[in-house]
């Protein structure tokens, strides 16, 4: 993995929202690497600035109330300062998007074929005849069973997972160098989830595509993914391949998350759930670490004042020096402590 | 869609027939009758010799023989006399109906002209200071009323500057047919099909100026940005289509409009279409044209529900018509 060309390198990224007057960051100075060919997945809570990464990369966020800072590098070349039409050459092209609800993600009033079509017509000089082969070409190769009918049926007359596998034709159709999936199985049920996710990697294996997997969804980054950044209120915390993450996770919010799973093995009474919850855009504390509110029986001095990521075994990184000093406490323990 | 059609036009028998007998209700309930009503103040009138004219004219019969007698007669076609004109009804609507069609839909076409672009510019470039204005020029159309719009600008243009003939639908000497004439009859219509427009955009431009704002931040919208897509083409194709639903649904009601909403504008501008009808009509008791003239207008708020239904059956797929 080492030999392989980098393919998108994040370089202290800042997505701030408007809230009132002020600019509050859901991702804070984050960096992250993605190689050709690699699945990196992205975990974290509810809130925790998954997707606003994701939309970030693309740009897809409301230009009114955001701001971007930071570099996001594709292939060496900088998006943060391109404008729209420069970015459009990207979008789509070279880097492909999936979105999270297949509901909502396509145009009701238009026929699938066309919107599968639509990026080919932005970027490919093709014409008509070969862009309707080519989307009914990729209608079969994600697994659509009758591709020419579905090419002119509109979305309502599909199913979730049918839909959802549209969504994946749509962002393959220009086979982009780099996917960005944003929860792509979340909304839908556990059989189509692992249908879509085999499809997933199918199409990963075929076209060597960088894929950027974002998710809350352990089982899934156990399937798909390279290696995993645990993300937590707007940083990386924790940065390991699969295997050392999964076998040897060292933040404590990356143990917690863990421990939350439900196990056959270990049958418990109650469900171990991480106390408190991600903390409003708002009200996150900008200094520190940013996960001792939630584990407040580690004593204030296991943390570091300002928080770095470290090395701890080759290319395994840990944000802040709490792991070394975390426990679970025991369930009445719990209670005792007031949690922010 | 053929077979549905034609089970809506069905069910609009029975409705029509229940819309009749209200209205005759109701308009016999209005205090007075034709006959007194045009000799009212003329104390030269033998009471005896009114009362023979309505059992003549068979105003005195029970409501139900009366009904029964109109009824049979308009199934067959037959739209009645009227009391005050003493021509028939199909002669006194004649012209009178087509005048108004034309007002309606200039009016209707001028709304849309004036207010889908408005729309559009106000919902794409939410809270700048175009979207301002457009939102203080509904506020202002709202809330003025028509009666004083309308005389402001048939004073203004009319009286004023000349521009436009103050009343009428055309000039009486131009021959019928010639080019003068349509052109005298577009002349007339101007005034009162702008100035009705100009206050009849409110609802457009709100709703497609909301539209837009909803559908631009919609998950397909992100879609289509993300296939690299230019951002004419996001709105054209998708936010536009899709902000427009509402407005197509409301188009077929809007026609229906046309009768019954020129009403004071005809009144205003001496516009001798249906509308002003339908005001002497009740002011002079004309028993006669008032129920025609409801019934008309029932008759057309149930077509324009059914158009309602088809139009949006056209402009959106998730819609079908199932028989």
């Amino acid at each position: 993995m080492l030999s392989q060309q980098q393919l998108l390198q994040i370089n202290e990224l800042t997505t701030s929202f408007r809230i009132g007057d002020e600019y509050y960051p859901a991702v804070d100075h984050l960096s992250l690497t993605v190689h050709e060919n690699e699945v990196v997945a992205i975990v974290g809570e509810s809130g925790c600035g998954k997707s606003a990464l994701a939309l970030s990369i693309m740009k897809l966020h409301q230009k009114e109330n955001t701001k971007i800072e930071g570099e996001i590098l594709f292939q060496g070349k900088n998006l943060v300062p391109l404008s729209v039409d420069e970015l459009n050459r990207y979008r789509g092209k070279e880097i492909g998007m999936i979105f999270q609800d297949p509901m909502t993600a396509l145009n009701p009033l238009m026929r699938i074929g066309q919107q599968i079509e639509e990026s080919m017509k932005n970027h490919l000089k093709m014409t008509k005849e070969e862009m309707k082969n080519r989307a009914i070409e990729l209608l079969a190769k994600v697994g659509i069973p009758d591709p020419e009918r579905t090419y002119y049926q509109y979305p309502h007359e599909l199913s979730g997972g049918m839909r959802q596998r549209v969504v994946i034709a749509i962002a393959i159709a220009c086979e982009p160098k780099l996917l960005i999936a944003d929860e792509p199985t979340t909304a839908l049920d556990v059989t189509i989830q692992a249908q879509i996710l085999d499809l997933l990697r199918d199409m990963q294996k075929e076209m060597k595509t960088g894929i950027i997997l974002i998710t809350h969804d352990l089982g899934v980054v156990a399937e798909m993914a390279d290696r995993v950044a645990v993300m937590y209120a707007g940083q990386i915390v924790e940065i390991a391949d699969v295997y050392t993450l999964f076998t040897n996770p060292l933040h404590p919010y990356t143990r917690s998350l863990f421990n939350s799973l439900p196990s056959a093995e270990h049958v418990q009474e109650r469900l171990h759930v991480i106390q408190g919850m991600v903390p409003s855009l708002k009200n996150l504390p900008r200094h520190g670490c940013r996960f001792a509110g939630r584990i407040p029986w580690i004593d204030e001095s296991a943390h570091e004042k300002n928080p770095q990521m470290r090395e701890v075994e080759k290319d395994h990184w840990v944000r802040c020096t709490c792991w070394k000093h975390f426990k679970f406490p025991e369930e009445a323990e719990v209670r005792n402590y007031a949690v922010t | 869609m053929v077979k549905y059609i034609f089970k809506r036009v069905l069910a609009m028998i029975p409705q029509l027939f229940i819309l009749s007998i209200l209205v005759f209700l109701l308009t016999k309930a209005m205090p007075g009758d034709p006959i007194s009503q045009a000799f009212i103040g003329n104390p030269n009138l033998d009471p005896a010799v009114l009362e023979e004219l309505k059992e003549k004219a068979g105003l005195n019969d029970p409501w139900h023989i009366q009904y029964v007698r109109w009824i049979s007669r308009l199934i067959q076609g037959d739209l009645g006399n009227s009391y005050v004109h003493k021509i028939s009804i199909a002669k006194l609507l004649g012209d009178r109906f087509s005048n108004t069609i034309i007002l309606g839909l200039a009016t209707l076409v001028l709304t849309y002209l004036i207010a889908i672009p408005l729309g559009i510019i106000a919902g794409r470039y939410q809270d700048s200071w175009a979207d301002k204005m457009i939102v203080g020029y509904n506020y202002v159309s709202y809330a003025v009323p028509l009666f004083v719009f309308a005389l402001l600008m048939l004073f203004i243009f009319g009286f004023r500057l000349g521009l436009v003939p103050t009343s009428g639908s055309v000039d009486p000497q131009v021959t019928k047919g010639t080019m003068e004439y349509y052109l005298s009859r577009l002349h007339h219509l101007i005034l009162p099909a702008t100035t009705a427009a100009l206050l009849s955009t409110v609802g457009t431009i709100q709703y497609l100026r909301n539209e837009i704002i909803d559908t631009k931040y919609k998950d397909f919208v992100k879609t289509a940005r993300a296939k690299g897509t230019s951002e004419k083409v996001v709105y054209n194709r998708h936010i536009l289509r899709n902000s427009l639903l509402p407005i197509a649904a409301f188009l077929g009601t809007d026609i229906v409009n046309i009768l019954g909403g020129s009403i004071f504008i005809e009144q205003i501008f001496g516009y001798p279409g249906i509308g002003q009808l339908f005001v002497s009509s009740i002011l002079q008791r004309d028993y006669s044209v008032v129920v025609v003239l409801v019934m008309l207008s029932g008759f057309l708020a149930l077509l324009g529900t059914l158009l309602s239904d088809i139009i949006l059956s056209i402009v959106d797929p998730r819609i079908r018509l199932e028989d």
